[in-house]
């Protein structure tokens, strides 16, 4: 896509420059600020050792934080968690990021949602709502995310959403015990008023890893899964936009992972580390800077963490000499780590490296073994499902 | 349904999409949900006419006469372009009230 990769150059360019750089502006910022969440959903996409509410930022440092990413470049950013509404100071804090102009958006699991926080939370100039759904029905949804009563809870906040005029994504996290239900999700999701549905296989980090068998689908049930999300973007073609993440377990080449590592993008921790990735704090031996001790500007370009994975100096064969080495950037270094013990390395969802076959029949024979019982996710390391495997 | 943009629909870019000018990278941006656009200069100059007010063809008369071109392949080329993002739920459209 040589246009999107013209504008992609642009946009990380600073005004004046002539040459892209390895890194430049970011675009837009994830703020995990709490880890504190009702639901306990088997593939959370925090880390293993989540940080305690004591541990997190205060307002006053949230609100600096703030007005530094505005003047860093930074266009977007993402309240997330955790779940962000668990956090008092929200609307505070899309307060003031609407006043120093960024674009806010929610990301939420709504189970705690009320109408007058949505409606506070739109008149501080909120862009954009993401309510995440983890089935197509109570049954399935509220096991998945460990909580009963949620998915009712959803589909109002989902009601309120669009009532008070913001616009809706639905986020879909897909794995094998929910694949079957993706007909009647899209079909929710546009009942629900969404512009927008993100159906995002499951990518195996952190919670995801430790319950990959209860949770990979086969290569035929990605195959449907596919079929599906393109029948429907045909059907709903200027009604609804589907965004699709296919598992990279079984992709050809890496995904482009956060445009690239420390390239456009950044994650903040409820304790204000700044990661690559929500998930860089899987990978040991880097050492994260804090927005308490240093400002935004100087971890943007002095980091060692930001700076380890940049560019592709750091790349080994087969990366180092591959035609896509601008376009996918060696993919994610989580992944390498999680699956090879070494960020370093290639990562084992692209063809190329040594260990992709392995990958891919891990993956194949973990879809096969039936196991459904999931470990929730919890502050307190995780708890196993009752009942049968 | 799928919004249809024709020269009397009135266009609106919704809460999720932002026109802006950033300073940073001096140039126009679009921020929606997930993505930035950067738009060309055509886009600019039609999309930072739609306010909720004018009709399309109002736009185009109005680029026509600023740019000294012929009105209809002004219309034509801002209808695609409006349409093409409506489409992806960047605009919303009214009809225009029958004078």
């Amino acid at each position: 896509m040589p246009e999107d990769h013209a504008a992609d150059i642009q946009l990380v360019t600073r005004a004046g420059e002539e040459q892209a750089r390895p890194y430049g502006l970011p675009l837009a910022v994830l703020a995990e600020i709490t880890h504190r969440c009702p639901l306990q959903c088997p593939y959370c996409s925090n880390p293993l050792a989540m940080e305690p509410a004591a541990n997190e930022l205060s307002t006053a440092d949230w609100l600096r934080v703030i007005d530094e990413l505005a003047d860093l470049g930074v266009l977007q950013i993402h309240f997330s968690g955790g779940e962000p509404t668990a956090r008092r100071d929200l609307v505070q804090m899309v307060s003031r990021a609407t006043e120093v102009g960024l674009y806010t958006n929610l990301i939420t699991s709504a189970v705690g949602l009320t109408r007058d926080k949505l409606s506070a939370l739109a008149d501080a100039g909120l862009c954009h709502v993401q309510i995440s759904v983890q089935g197509a029905e109570p049954a399935l949804a509220d096991r998945v995310g460990g909580y009963k009563g949620g998915h009712a809870r959803k589909l109002e906040a989902a009601r309120w959403t669009r009532e008070l005029d913001l616009p809706l994504t639905v986020n879909a996290v897909m794995h094998r015990q929910n694949l079957l239900q993706l007909p009647q999700i899209i079909d929710m999701a546009v009942e629900m008023g969404a512009s927008r549905l993100e159906v995002a296989n499951v990518q195996y980090y952190g919670w995801a890893l430790k319950n990959r068998r209860a949770l990979m689908p086969s290569p035929a049930q990605v195959e449907a899964c596919t079929a599906t999300v393109e029948a429907a973007r045909a059907r709903l073609h200027g009604v609804m936009e589907i965004d699709y993440v296919i598992p990279d377990y079984y992709a050809e080449r890496p995904k482009q992972c956060m445009g690239g590592w420390g390239r456009q993008f950044f994650n903040i921790s409820p304790s204000g580390k700044v990661l690559p990735c929500h998930a860089a704090e899987t990978i040991t031996g880097l050492d994260f800077d804090s927005v308490r001790d240093r400002t935004l500007a100087w971890i943007w370009d002095n980091s060692p963490a930001l700076n380890a994975y940049r560019g592709t100096a750091w790349m080994p064969e087969p990366c180092r000499s591959c035609e896509w080495k601008e376009a996918d950037f060696g993919g994610c270094r989580c992944q390498a780590f999680a699956l090879t013990g070494s960020a370093g390395n290639t990562d084992p969802a692209c063809a190329r490296s040594p260990l992709h076959a392995r990958v891919f029949a891990l993956a194949e024979s973990e879809a096969e073994a039936d196991h459904t019982r999931f470990i929730y996710r919890n502050l307190s390391g995780g708890t196993e499902e009752a009942g049968p495997a | 349904m799928r919004p249809t943009v024709a020269a009397d629909s009135v266009p609106r870019l919704p809460r999720h999409v932002k026109l802006r000018h950033d300073k940073a990278r001096d140039r126009w941006l679009i921020l929606v949900p997930e993505r930035v656009l950067v738009p060309d200069d055509t886009a600019v100059a039609v999309l930072s006419r739609v306010d909720g007010a004018r009709s399309v063809r109002d736009i185009a008369t109005d680029l026509a006469q600023t740019y000294q071109a012929p009105v209809d392949v002004i219309l034509a080329d801002s209808v695609a372009l409006l349409q093409d993002l409506a489409d992806k739920g960047f605009l919303a459209v009214t009809e225009a009230p029958h004078a």
